[in-house]
């Protein structure tokens, strides 16, 4: 199964500026938990965002749109990073969120969120849409 | 809540908070009501660790079996140990301390006292001495090696492709037996003979999980490859029912494959095996239609390709040209993902780089010789450069062995379509109708033949 990992906004992951000696030090501890992800053949993507004064909004109403411009209220509740894994289980996902060194100075929040998947579609769906590939490929090459 | 958990942790809140090192908090729930969920939270770790400890194990003791029962113990002892003490700063360095131990008291019941055995229990007596930051460091230096070690020994080319995938998705990918039958579609006690069958080989043979080195390296690489492509290929071509427990395939394969990737960072075959999975998988949303019948790949809906997935794989291509697999030593696996590439990267079918594709055909034939690469070849020639080219090299083609194909017939009813020889194109998908044993392609086959008529 897929899964977002979220970081959470901190009032000093919005702070724009040089990154502290602290903060590169904890860059580098999440480069290492970074490595062991990608060794684990866990990681599929990911990155960090910059602060959300550098951000924008589209407020979709109806047939109206509207533009806002960052920096939004609420640090808790704006997202600082984020990073898609692939892992077989959510116990696996949070066993791996647990070795997450923490980047930001004092507490901090990642959340996991679970891709939907087709199965979860069961309901809204016919069987048919469902199916999944069957034989006939097999042993080809190139042009699957 | 255990008295046990209360002695050594604070409460916090409802729940009982575990120092787990560096400073961390972690929020183990200790209620009894709550003990099966701190299990899979210990279990979910442990099968994070699972396959490196096994690899470590196994260098010591030189058997499967054994390794996988050491680490199966430490387990036990981790379940036990870690909802008192939390989880440990270093699991697998713990559990690898642990299972060690394990085997030293093994040996010293077994009155095998040889020097080896002394130096693994010296290890393990620092280890109680305090000296863990010594033994964690060197395991961490040798963890990757050990993981790559039971990966080509798991793959040993003296043992069949299938046992070679069996007992990879075992101690790698840490699937049960029961899984594993699921996902092969065979049963339980088949899967468990092959497996035991192959441990006994290993054993038999006194092979010593070391990575092999130099040339022969290079020789038995080509059978690791090959087994994660079968597993890979295992569940591509599948049928997928509603049992939620058979593991998906593809996505073991490709996690295989990134792994032997972060192990083995400068050979451009190892990234074109995950290139070329991670670009197939990709498709695997697209690649059925409603009605459950296979989409061509140029009918498919490129929106439902999965654009990350594309990426990984362009990148892992990417890494394999860069690692010099550009130029004529492009072995088969970094041309079939370059192969695929290019249908990644059209964003709609008639952007295809069709003599790119003919060119790359044209190289793979050589490298990997085989009458399926030829017909697609043919194929990719007449896409671009005119139906005439196509039925040219189908003239080349050594048909024998594809007596039975039905694409043979199909490709060059098409070419003869395009080529306005409508008689024999006719003829050619008639031929095609009858080899195939798929009721649709047999429909879409006489469909195309009833228009080789309307044309008249």
């Amino acid at each position: 199964m897929r899964v977002m990992v979220f970081a959470k906004a901190t009032e000093s992951s919005e702070k724009a500026g040089a990154p502290t000696p602290e903060a590169l030090e904890a860059f580098a501890a999440m480069d290492a938990f970074t490595e062991e992800l990608v060794k684990a053949g866990v990681l599929v993507a990911g990155a960090g965002l910059k602060p959300s004064a550098q951000s924008k909004r589209i407020v979709i109403d109806g047939g109206r749109r509207t533009v806002i411009d960052g920096p939004f209220a609420e640090a808790r509740e704006l997202v600082a990073g984020f990073s898609i894994w692939e892992v077989k289980d959510m116990d696996e996902a949070v066993a791996w969120a647990m070795r997450s060194p923490n980047v930001m100075p004092g507490r901090s929040e990642l959340e996991i969120r679970p891709f939907f998947e087709a199965a979860d579609l069961a309901d809204y769906m016919t069987p048919e849409e469902l199916a999944a590939p069957r034989d006939g490929e097999r042993g080809k090459l190139g042009v699957a | 809540m255990t008295g046990s958990a209360e002695s050594s942790a604070s409460r916090d809140g409802t729940g009982l908070v575990l120092a787990c090192g560096r400073g961390r908090k972690c929020r183990v729930t200790a209620g009894d009501a709550h003990q099966a969920e701190t299990d899979r939270a210990i279990e979910a770790t442990f099968r994070i660790e699972r396959a490196r400890l096994i690899a470590g194990l196994a260098r010591i003791v030189r058997n499967v079996d054994h390794a996988e029962e050491l680490a199966q113990d430490a387990l036990v002892v981790a379940l036990s140990e870690w909802p008192r003490t939390g989880v440990p700063d270093n699991p697998g360095a713990w559990l690898m301390a642990v299972a060690k131990r394990r085997a030293v008291d093994g040996f010293r019941r077994d009155q095998m006292r040889d020097r080896k055995h002394k130096e693994i229990a010296r290890t393990v007596d620092e280890t109680r001495d305090g000296a863990a930051a010594a033994i964690e460091a060197a395991i961490d230096d040798d963890l990757g090696d050990e993981l790559l070690g039971l990966i080509f020994t798991a793959c040993h080319p003296m043992l069949s492709p299938d046992a070679r995938a069996a007992l990879t998705l075992k101690v790698v990918g840490g699937l049960t037996t029961d899984e594993i039958a699921r996902a092969f579609l065979s049963t339980e006690a088949t899967i468990a003979q092959r497996l035991v069958r192959a441990k006994k080989t290993i054993a038999k043979a006194g092979l010593t999980f070391e990575v092999p080195r130099g040339p022969e390296r290079a020789a038995r690489l080509p059978s690791v490859l090959e087994v994660i492509y079968l597993i890979f290929n295992e569940g591509y071509a599948a049928t997928a029912g509603d049992d939620l427990v058979r593991p998906g395939l593809c996505l073991e394969a490709q996690r295989l494959g990134r792994i032997l990737a972060a192990l083995m960072p400068d050979d451009a075959e190892v990234f074109g095996l995950l290139a070329l999975m991670e670009i197939q998988a990709s498709r695997n949303k697209a690649r059925t239609g409603p009605d459950g019948a296979l989409i061509p790949l140029t009918e498919q809906d490129r929106a439902r390709w999965d654009h990350l997935l594309i990426r990984q794989g362009l990148d892992a291509l990417a890494r394999a040209e860069a690692l010099g697999a550009t130029a004529g030593d492009a072995g088969p696996y970094v041309l079939q993902a370059a192969l695929a590439a290019c249908h990644a990267r059209a964003r709609r079918a008639d952007d295809t780089d069709w003599p790119r594709i003919a060119a790359l055909y044209d190289r793979l034939r050589v490298v990997a010789p085989s009458p399926v690469v030829d017909l697609n070849r043919a194929i990719a020639h007449s896409m671009a450069f005119g139906p005439d080219a196509g039925l040219r090299l189908l003239a080349e083609i050594d048909a024998a062995p594809l007596r039975a194909y039905a694409p043979l017939p199909a490709a060059k009813g098409d070419f003869l379509f395009r080529a306005g020889r409508l008689a024999e194109a006719r003829s050619e998908f008639k031929a095609a109708a009858t080899l195939t044993r798929n009721a649709r392609e047999r429909a879409f086959l006489l469909a195309r033949a009833d228009a080789c008529d309307g044309k008249h």
